[in-house]
């Protein structure tokens, strides 16, 4: 396989992000599975010794891009954007363990982040579907139903009883609280 | 779960991002800042009565330019601040200029002043109250702008606090400028400086708290 460069990689990876804004699921699924390879590679390379963290620290930055996902602007540069983020989870999740000593190197390089790829996740260790038991039903059926079992808002709404829009409101609450509890659980 | 559940989870029936929603959250909270800035200026504080007459001089304008182009500099750095990986750039000549020319304007009127007079050019009539009125009317910007803030994404929360701070510190030294009678750059150049300076460092301070995301 040839070797994706630092440089076509930005251009391939921001193509499919402004594509998910638009609204397009699979350009979006695409783009978040490569980026998790790419945090795997930038984690591991960065906190090695914390390996059962990684796969967690993934899983928040993940949510952090899709809920930052309004802030991005085409003309920025990709790489910066989605650094910036991984060095706020990284450093929040320094500041929650007290392991400040453990950050050896700068992290400041933003082209590192879509310089190293790796694709064997290990066990993460919180399970969503358990913190998805915190979330009030609403929430966690609407959640259950569109995002894990992929019925569709129309079909969920008649289930549930709900709206159409209240269905999407649930899932869109649902994603925050789910954020929210994962913070906590660090 | 396994973080291809979650990509799945995320990316199944996604909504497309709303276009400029960041500039019009920005500009909402900072409509809102004024307008409870303003409100409170009349209530609690009252236009000065002599206004219809200042407005007609110079002096009055260029006393709201300063909270004004400063305000333009926190605008500038908080919508900066509220997107990862953007920096505050040409933000900071908003936010430097102003002061400097007050500076100036101020070490002039006090050097040209006589000696005897210095002191009022200095500290006007007001200066124990001043930069505390600021802080009081910066209180509704306060909530509006660190609320927008909160649904942006900013990765350095300290300086984002500091701007969101300052810009409500700012937008209540506009609405101040109704009713403060003090016209000298000097008594600008230290106490209205210094009740936006409070707000940007309250902003600082509770910015870990409050911008956590």
């Amino acid at each position: 396989m040839e070797h994706p460069t630092v440089y076509s990689e930005e251009a391939r990876l921001k193509a499919l992000f402004i594509k998910s804004m638009a609204g397009d699921a699979a350009s979006y699924r695409l783009f978040l599975s490569d980026l998790t390879r790419y945090l795997r590679g930038y984690l591991r390379k960065r906190i090695p010794k914390m390996r059962e963290d990684i796969e967690d620290l993934i899983q928040e930055t993940l949510l952090a891009v899709h809920h930052a996902r309004h802030t991005y602007r085409p003309e920025d540069p990709l790489t910066a954007w989605i650094h910036a983020i991984a060095r706020y989870k990284l450093m929040d999740f320094f500041r929650a363990h007290a392991r400040r000593g453990s950050l050896h190197d700068p992290i400041d390089d933003h082209q590192e982040i879509f310089s190293l790829s790796d694709d064997e996740p290990e066990n993460a260790r919180r399970d969503i579907r358990t913190l998805l038991d915190y979330l009030p039903d609403k929430q966690r059926l609407s959640i259950l139903h569109v995002k894990l079992q992929g019925m569709s808002i129309a079909e969920t709404a008649t289930l549930l009883g709900l709206s159409e829009a209240a269905v999407k409101v649930n899932v869109h609450r649902g994603i925050k609280a789910l954020a929210a509890r994962m913070r906590e659980a660090t | 779960m396994k973080t291809e559940d979650l990509v799945e989870l995320l990316s199944t029936d996604i909504e497309p991002v709303k276009k400029n929603a960041l500039a019009l959250l920005l500009m909402g909270s900072v409509l809102a800042a004024l307008a409870g800035a303003f409100v409170i200026m009349v209530t609690v504080f009252g236009i000065r009565p002599d206004l219809a007459s200042v407005i007609a001089t110079p002096i009055f304008w260029e006393k709201l330019a300063f909270p004004l182009s400063l305000s333009v500099g926190a605008v500038i750095a908080t919508s900066r601040l509220g997107r990862p990986g953007a920096s505050i750039g040409a933000g900071w000549a908003f936010l430097i200029l102003p002061v400097a020319c007050v500076w100036v304007a101020g070490a002039a009127v006090v050097y040209g002043a006589a000696p005897a007079d210095r002191a009022l050019a200095l500290l006007g009539h007001t200066w124990r109250s001043c930069p505390f009125n600021i802080l009081l009317l910066s209180i509704p910007g306060f909530i509006a702008i660190f609320y927008a803030m909160a649904k942006l994404a900013p990765t350095r929360l300290r300086l984002a606090g500091a701007a969101s701070g300052m810009l409500a510190g700012t937008l209540a030294t506009v609405a101040y400028c109704f009713h403060c009678p003090e016209m000298s750059p000097a008594f600008w150049s230290i106490w209205y400086l210094l009740g936006m300076m409070i707000a940007s460092s309250i902003g600082a301070l509770l910015a870990p708290r409050l911008l956590r995301w």
